[in-house]
């Protein structure tokens, strides 16, 4: 017995007595003498609830969070506030702990929570038909890909290398499987060049893929990217950061098929990465090959309103090897935290943090741009984050340079030489409403001198 | 209870209260968020970003208090069913409890406000732990090599084929077909398409076990991998398994453990001991990550030597300081003290063979401290009771539905054991032998009770719901009729498993007299049985605004 | 929902279809047993005229609200008209399945596939023995 379970030896006799049993291993007689384990599993023994505690809480304690340092770190996740109403509701068991609504009679609050995600994803991508949630960003965008594909057949994707690098290796990991070519289109000034662009797309090209904004921060002119791809009946697949969406045009009117994202910017935590939450909105004639849960608006036996998952017969567990998606458990209780989130910000809120953020950028990007060694990589319109150049060595003296912030406990954001070889030395900086100007400030004089000294001290060994 | 339906005159207050979305709440001018006030000098809009990127019409987003929006999710919660609250025995998803330890540990700011693209070197304790969960995940599969990346048990499926397909083409094969049992999850022939391979079905035996013979004619040099439960979706371990793995390694195909069902063997059987090659996990089922209404989940993969040059990176890697050497299959303890300073913990991305990613940064991390916070708890032997505990209770329910004449009218389709012990008549004399068996689920059909009472297992399961419990998992596995799939967890106590085959014998009763009443149900739920109809034919999926 | 019948003026396939058959010209429809099978139909794609189908092979799938089924094809032909009103209407699939739930219209390309199928009598013989 342990904490978790609750048979005692009165109950463990009456229970094998019921069966018909002598013991707990007869019950496992069906497994060949073969496969027995026969001994324990070589796991220490269990600890006590406050040992657990305790073993935890120090692993915690060896991780530098957004808690512990002044954190410019973005690209893809963001350190928001998540207020703590969110908290409360997904502490609250009768979100925690259900599965997915399968009797509709006993889960009308997750399906009405469904139908109202399901509404605001549509309100802010301006496109008619949303799901329930995906997994996170990138196999949404995969996930695309893949409806794109049944769609029209075709054989080629083509990507910006805007796009956010896990989601364009997600794409290629997951359509290896059925046989795309996959087709990169690179930066100019910090945007998809549209020249390259135009001429990588043909009547071949069953989808491209635009990040929005894209990885370096830069809006992308979305409508003009996708009417090229529109002229070759391609589909138009948009990656969007939500909490943008305030301020950018809506990609439903720029004349995008698909807008997915991530959804840890709406109300979830950083988690280091995850649980949060993919959406997936499309326009209507897509509807049945989306996929993931759908909730739909019926009625009752006595005519009440009510929800229930519907256009189920897209999904695997009914339509098997011909579904739309393999996808079964998602990610509703995160994609609760984006929809709470977002009516907490309401219609005024969303617009004014978006403003909040692209003032706030703005000066920060001003400001480190006119740091000594520090340069933008482009001059584009940005929203919540900016590339900049620091003249150093490349990815390495981006590292020591982040080293000597840190220890001043200022992380100044992503270095780009990691996942861009062409802009080794480049460093992506994030902006939140948790980043005040005076944070700004400290970020511009910590950076100013690791800039300074890293060059120097490059200068002296050589 | 009165089988009547009109509104109004048996309403309960939850019924009464009709359903309205946020959209239709608040007032112009409401708000629950007031922005930092902008501390920088402001520069106008169309300087920063072009009219024509701007949007040109707000999102009709709701406008509401603070209170208001407590209140109105507070509520919707109460409109849903819980495992909190209640017995839950939807088979194939081990809705087993959630200790609220998990949910403390990791809102700790070090584990939740951690971020992703933070420096290896600054987020040690973050790859320790997803080290030392791995090396616990590999011990229970009984296979050297893990991936925590995949975000549920289907992701994981796909990242499997891949690995397959990946495995095969390293090695010059391009084979077409994957082999999947009837009784398969619904995730399985859907990975199978999306990773650009054609299902063949594989027939099972009267014993509901794989047919051997079928396996047989249908293994052949096409066939890139055998994808199966065990036990399988019926709750029963497939007793030819070393079989099965000889026949699909012996035309060298990979064999797939989907591990849905690994919450009955833990600690007592391992899939790398049966012989497969790479094994899902599912944390939001054998290790307690709540399901959240539908995620999130967690899929991590476990594989043999000969896979795992193409697992998806990056991988953990854990290096002796001062040392060249990786060494990612320590066999240290997954719960030994750190040895802080000797050795640290790195993100490798140097994987040439690799698949590569199936999605952003490490994986869903929340799950993976609730599941190693999980395993830290019970360590090794309260995993093998947990797994003990689970095929008991099963059993026992099994037995007292037996006891109760249950069975009679939703009948066990496979899982027969008394043969084994004599037959019948020994079966039927006081305590004697069992008759059914099963592993940690078993699966009736409710063939007889549609035709003797003239009511469908949906009418049971929406019955059900007046007692106050969740219905098990209904029309699944396809090859029963009418099919009813019951997983009670190592949770519940002797006497919830008595009050639930006392419900079912209740309502089998109650049928008997007047069949209407469980045609008619629910009468107590929130809202009462749905038009499913109505929504798939004329689908409105949002609000009108 | 309809009164189980199996007019004796059709010819039955064995997966649950019909044919009425005029001069060169056959209409196509799912029996009362399929659509009872299958439950309330909520959904129907229509395939286009000028497709041609092939006897025995699936020219169409209607769907429930929990399963999915193809609907084959009892002879060979090329489609020339298609009931477009179930597209709004699944529900006649189900209400009146050999009268306003026909399927498609289609020439019949060779004509000796009919002695193939069932006349009522035998149809309705099998779905006993399947029962």
């Amino acid at each position: 017995m342990s904490r978790y379970t609750a048979v005692t030896p009165d109950d463990l006799a009456r229970m094998l007595a019921t069966i018909g049993v002598d013991s707990i291993d007869e019950l496992f007689s069906s497994i060949p003498a073969g496969v027995r384990l026969g001994r324990e599993l070589a796991l220490p023994d269990g600890l006590s609830e406050s040992e657990v505690y305790a073993h935890l809480r120090e692993l915690a304690g060896r991780n530098v969070s957004a808690e512990d340092e002044v954190c410019f770190l973005g690209g893809g996740m963001y350190d928001h506030y998540v207020p703590a109403m969110i908290d409360m509701l997904l502490g609250r068991s009768e979100f925690l702990t259900p599965y997915t609504p399968y009797q509709p009679e006993v889960s009308q609050g997750g399906l009405q929570v469904m139908f109202e995600f399901q509404t605001a994803i549509c309100e802010l991508t301006g496109l008619d038909v949303s799901n329930a949630s995906v997994y996170e960003g990138p196999s949404a965008l995969a996930a695309a890909g893949y409806l794109a594909k049944l769609t029209n057949k075709r054989r080629r994707f083509v990507i910006s290398r805007g796009v956010h690098p896990h989601s364009r290796e997600a794409l290629r990991t997951l359509s290896a499987g059925y046989d795309m070519e996959v087709e990169e289109v690179p930066l100019r000034d910090g945007v998809t060049d549209p020249e390259a662009w135009a001429s990588a797309i043909d009547e071949t090209v069953s989808a491209v893929f635009i990040g929005q904004p894209n990885f370096l921060g830069a809006v992308e002119d979305v409508a003009g990217l996708a009417a090229i791809a529109r002229e070759h009946g391609a589909l138009v697949v948009c990656s969007a950061d939500p909490l943008t969406l305030g301020i950018l045009e809506a990609p439903g009117e720029q004349g995008v098929d698909v807008c997915v994202g991530e959804g840890q910017t709406l109300g979830n935590r950083l988690d280091f990465g995850g649980p949060s939450f993919g959406f997936f909105a499309a326009r209507s004639e897509h509807v049945r090959r989306m996929p993931g849960r759908i909730a739909g608006e019926t009625v009752d036996a006595d005519g009440r309103r009510g929800f229930v998952l519907t256009l189920q017969t897209r999904e695997q567990h009914i339509r098997r090897e011909k579904a739309t998606s393999n996808i079964c458990t998602a990610q509703a209780l995160n994609a609760l935290a984006g929809v709470v989130y977002l009516c907490w910000l309401g219609r005024r809120g969303l617009v004014e943090l978006g403003e909040l953020m692209v003032q706030r950028t703005a000066y920060a990007r001003d400001a480190l741009c006119a740091i000594d060694g520090v340069e933008a990589i482009h001059s584009q319109p940005v929203v919540r984050e900016f590339a900049v150049s620091l003249d150093v060595d490349g990815l390495d003296g981006v590292l020591r340079v982040l080293d000597r912030c840190a220890v001043e406990g200022v992380n100044p954001g992503y270095p780009l030489g990691r996942t861009y070889s062409e802009y080794a030395s480049g460093l992506l900086v994030a902006i939140t409403e948790q980043r005040s100007r005076a944070d700004i400030d400290l970020l511009v004089g910590v950076l100013g001198r690791a800039v300074a000294a890293e060059r120097g001290a490059v200068g002296a060994t050589a | 209870m009165s089988v009547q339906s009109r509104p109004g005159s048996h309403e309960t207050a939850m019924q009464r209260d009709r359903a309205e979305t946020i959209f239709a709440k608040g007032a112009p001018g409401r708000r629950a968020f007031v922005a930092p006030a902008i501390d920088v000098p402001v520069r106008p809009l169309d300087e920063l970003i072009p009219a024509g990127m701007r949007r040109a019409r707000e999102p009709r987003l709701p406008e509401v208090s603070e209170p208001e929006l407590v209140r109105h999710y507070v509520n919707l919660s109460r409109r849903n069913f819980d495992l909190d609250s209640g017995f839950y025995p939807l088979g194939s998803c081990t809705m087993k409890h959630n200790p609220r330890l998990h949910e403390r540990v990791a809102a700790l700011p070090g584990h939740a406000r951690l971020h992703p693209f933070q420096e290896p070197s600054r987020a040690q304790g973050a790859l320790e732990l997803m080290w030392r969960l791995e090396r616990a995940l590999s011990e229970i599969a009984g296979l050297p090599h893990v991936s925590l990346q995949p975000s549920a048990g289907s992701h994981g499926e796909l990242a499997g084929v891949l690995l397959t397909r990946a495995y095969h083409d390293a090695r010059g094969e391009h084979r077409t077909k994957v082999l999947t049992p009837d009784t398969a999850h619904g995730t399985n022939p859907a990975t199978v398409t999306m990773a650009g391979y054609d299902v063949v079905k594989v027939g099972i035996d009267a014993n509901g076990g794989v047919d051997i013979e079928d396996l047989r004619a249908k293994a052949d040099t096409d066939v890139a991998c055998l994808m199966l439960t065990n036990p399988s979706t019926l709750g029963l371990f497939d007793e030819n398994i070393e079989e099965i793995a000889k026949i699909v390694h012996d035309v060298g195909a990979t064999l797939y453990y989907d591990g849905a069902n690994l919450n009955a063997v833990m600690g007592k059987s391992r899939p790398g001991d049966m012989g497969f090659d790479i094994v899902h996990f599912n944390l939001h089922k054998t290790f307690t990550q709540p399901h959240g209404g539908g995620g999130p989940g967690s899929g991590p993969i476990a594989v043999s030597d000969r896979v795992e040059p193409f697992l998806p990176h990056p991988v953990i890697v854990r290096r002796r300081v001062g040392d060249d050497e990786q060494n990612g299959q320590d066999h240290r303890h997954p719960a030994d003290p750190a040895d802080t300073g000797s050795e640290i913990f790195d993100l490798d991305h140097d994987r040439p063979q690799s698949i590569g990613r199936l999605r952003g940064f490490q994986g869903n991390y929340g799950c993976f401290v609730r599941s190693y916070a999980y395993i830290c708890s019970l360590g090794a032997a309260g995993l093998r009771d947990v797994s003990e505990v689970a095929v008991l209770n099963a059993n026992y329910l099994l037995a007292r539905l037996g006891e109760l004449g249950v069975l009679d009218l939703l009948t066990p389709a496979y899982g027969r054991v008394d043969h084994v012990n004599g037959g019948e008549d020994v079966a039927e004399s006081p305590g004697a032998r069992r008759k059914w068996g099963c592993m940690h689920e078993f699966v009736l059909s409710g063939a007889p009770m549609k035709r003797e009472l003239k009511i469908r297992t949906l009418d049971l399961a929406k019955r059900l719901l007046d007692h106050g419990v969740h219905p098990p998992t209904v029309y699944f596995p396809l090859v029963v009729e009418e099919a009813l799939l019951i997983e009670p967890t190592e949770t519940e106590t002797r006497e919830t498993l008595d009050r639930f085959a006392e419900s079912l014998a209740e309502i089998l009763r109650e049928a008997r007299e007047d069949p209407e009443i469980a045609r008619g149900a629910p009468y107590t739920t929130p809202v009462r049985r749905l038009d499913e109809g109505a929504a798939a034919k004329r689908p409105v999926l949002r609000e009108s605004l | 929902m309809a009164q189980e019948t199996y007019p004796a003026d059709l010819l039955y396939h064995a997966e649950h279809d019909w044919a009425r058959l005029e001069d060169d010209i056959a209409t196509l429809g799912i029996t009362w047993h399929a659509q009872d099978a299958l439950g309330e139909i909520v959904f129907f794609e229509p395939p286009a005229p000028g497709t041609q189908i092939a006897a025995g092979e699936p020219y169409t799938e209607v769907e429930s609200v929990k399963a999915v089924s193809d609907v084959i094809a009892p002879v060979s032909g090329e489609i020339v008209e298609v009931n477009g009103d179930l597209v709004d209407s699944p529900e006649a699939l189900n209400e009146d399945p050999y009268g306003a739930g026909w399927i498609v219209k289609i020439r019949v390309s060779d004509p000796s596939e009919q002695d193939a199928l069932m006349d009522h009598e035998t149809y309705v013989a099998s779905l006993a023995t399947t029962a």
